[in-house]
């Protein structure tokens, strides 16, 4: 029963994590940016979501819809705003842009949260489920949402490897992020390439954003945590492995789901920061990285 | 010319307890301490070349040990060096995976260090204090120009050693270190002997300056001296003041500490304005106050 339990919300729980944590992991596979903002990014869609269907009234899924539009403008703000001026800047020696883009996008991450807090609210928040109705799963009873939720992430992570294998715009993609330079010499121009990294990054960040505050509520206290939690499952998958992070996201998912129910809720981190230093050690790379 | 400038500044820095509150000085004060935070991770960051995420790690191992000390009846002094001694010790730990892995990912293994001294700390409530803070009953001195002394002093001499050793051969060992380790080796020094050194040096800064703070402040709580968002100032005080420069972290330190204080009456908002702030400055003067200066001196 409770294995069913443990099961059932773990398998929620790391869809979600694996939603958001592709987007951070393409965006570093093809460009080589660890953005710390990202956490930012998902807390703006999410309250952008509460706040058009709750406060102003337009009902939850002209909410959830705008929320993810929101996220999207937040995703192009980070690489308009703080990474290509880094990136493009004749003052930052090249070796040194890797430390320039993290400091930076922490920074801006700062500035969402301080903004979300003052302008909005700090205090949690939770999104209306787009369902409602409570279902039961071999004796679990299951609210309607979280099966959702796990359904529109297979959905959307299906989507996107539909369009990295099988369209051309997906293989430029693919193509960056294997050798930038030789796609520069065909003719590509790898700026529009970026930019469409950022927008998939956008839309995948902001929908797990909006998921996670219907499915366990959010403040933007949370925006460190959040990424903290991204960039350690995508460093345990292995950097720029997209595959490697969704394993990732459910090996994280579930220690911390059986964590919180057989030992204590306090605890629920511990044993996957423990996992994530072992796997350091051992294997600098990750699980599944190429180096 | 330089060096009656400098004097100049040290000589009313040094004059401040005789004619500004004491409101100002205590303002000063946790700046001078965050000065030698800064200065410390400037060193590992700017010449080991080492993205350290968690500088409070080794501060906060430093500021519980000897508070925790000072609960049990152990004398101040002790209570300092050991501190600084559990800081070393956290240092060399953190060192061992920098000798193997690069970039992003020491850069996770800082981070994580820091979350899970932070959840050991609430977790064991009972001993520390967890979310509250542990309290701390001896303090440095109880008059408020005293304490700011010592604080100018500890910053001077911390300063002094850090420059000193950032430009002495050993530092410029470490600096080819940082940014090219196979060559250096090649020439036959010893990275990773180099590497551990860097740490250490770095960490006992840190652990003496976060033991030192705890007794100024009568407290060591989490919020203070562990949390992440204190690292995350103490690496935009370096970036803000010129990192390589040792000297310039110390004062984007205490410029931090002054903003954010002269832009308290936004309330909420001054964190936000304080990291636009900081954020400007490393998209249009990424080489920092100090850097920018330095530049601008050359080119004269």
């Amino acid at each position: 029963m409770r294995a069913l339990q443990i099961l059932v919300d773990g398998f929620a729980i790391s869809t979600l994590y694996a939603l958001g944590a592709i987007g951070f992991s393409l965006i570093f596979g093809v460009s080589g940016v660890l953005n710390l903002a990202h956490g930012g990014i998902m807390v703006a869609a999410a309250v952008a979501a509460w706040y058009i269907a709750g406060p102003l009234g337009a009902g939850q899924y002209v909410g959830a819809l705008l929320g993810v539009g929101v996220g999207v403008v937040f995703a192009f703000a980070t690489y308009g705003l703080v990474v290509r001026p880094i990136q493009r800047s004749r003052a930052i020696p090249d070796d040194e842009t890797e430390i320039f883009v993290l400091t930076a996008t922490l920074l801006w991450g700062i500035m969402i949260q301080e903004a979300i807090a003052y302008f909005f609210t700090d205090s949690p928040i939770t999104v209306r489920p787009l369902i409602n109705g409570v279902v039961d799963i071999f004796g679990v009873r299951t609210p309607a949402n979280e099966i959702l939720t796990a359904a529109i992430c297979w959905v959307s992570i299906g989507l996107l490897w539909l369009l990295v294998n099988r369209t051309r715009a997906g293989k430029t993609l693919l193509a960056a992020s294997i050798n930038p330079r030789a796609l520069t010499l065909l003719g590509f121009e790898l700026s529009s390439v970026y930019l469409l990294v950022w927008a998939i990054y956008g839309v995948l960040a902001a929908i797990a954003g909006v998921l996670l505050a219907m499915f366990l509520g959010t403040s933007s206290n949370n925006i460190g945590v959040l990424t903290a939690s991204a960039f350690s499952i995508v460093v345990l998958g292995g950097l720029g492995s997209v595959s490697g992070s969704l394993i990732a996201a459910y090996i994280i998912g579930y220690l911390e789901t059986v964590t919180a129910y057989l030992i204590s809720p306090t605890l629920r981190t511990i044993p996957s920061l423990l996992l994530l230093v072992l796997v350091v050690y051992l294997r600098p790379q990750g699980l599944f990285g190429r180096r | 010319m330089r060096i009656v400038f400098a004097l100049v500044v040290l000589l009313v820095m040094a004059s401040l307890p005789f004619w500004v509150s004491a409101y100002i000085l205590a303002v000063l004060t946790v700046a001078y301490y965050f000065g030698v935070f800064a200065m410390a991770w400037d060193l590992l960051f700017g010449f080991a070349g080492e993205v350290n995420f968690g500088p409070t790690f080794l501060i906060g191992l430093g500021a519980y040990t000897a508070g925790l000390l000072d609960n049990h009846g152990v004398p101040v002094w002790l209570d300092v060096i050991a501190g600084a001694l559990a800081a070393v010790i956290g240092g060399l730990v953190l060192a061992l995976p920098a000798l193997r892995l690069r970039g992003p990912y020491f850069g996770l293994i800082t981070l994580v260090a820091v979350l899970v001294l932070q959840q050991v700390i609430v977790i064991f409530a009972g001993v520390t204090g967890g979310e509250i803070g542990l309290t701390i009953n001896d303090v440095l001195s109880v008059d408020p120009g005293h304490n700011y002394w010592l604080a100018l002093v500890f910053l001077m001499v911390s300063g002094v050693i850090l420059y000193s050793l950032s430009r002495s051969a050993a530092g410029l060992i470490l600096q080819a270190c940082g940014q090219d380790a196979i060559e250096a080796q090649a020439l036959g020094f010893n990275v990773a002997k180099h590497k551990l050194a860097a740490f250490a040096v770095s960490a006992l800064f840190s652990g003496l300056a976060g033991a030192m703070l705890v007794f100024y402040l009568g407290t060591a709580s989490v919020d203070t001296v562990v949390d992440i968002s204190v690292g995350v100032q103490i690496i935009i005080a370096a970036v803000l003041g010129g990192r390589r420069t040792i000297v310039g972290a110390a004062i984007g330190a205490v410029f931090l500490i002054v903003a954010g204080e002269i832009l308290r009456p936004l309330g909420q908002l001054n964190t936000f304005v304080v990291s636009a702030i900081a954020l400007a400055v490393i998209l249009f003067f990424p080489d920092g106050l100090v850097g920018y200066l330095l530049r601008r001196g050359e080119r004269a």
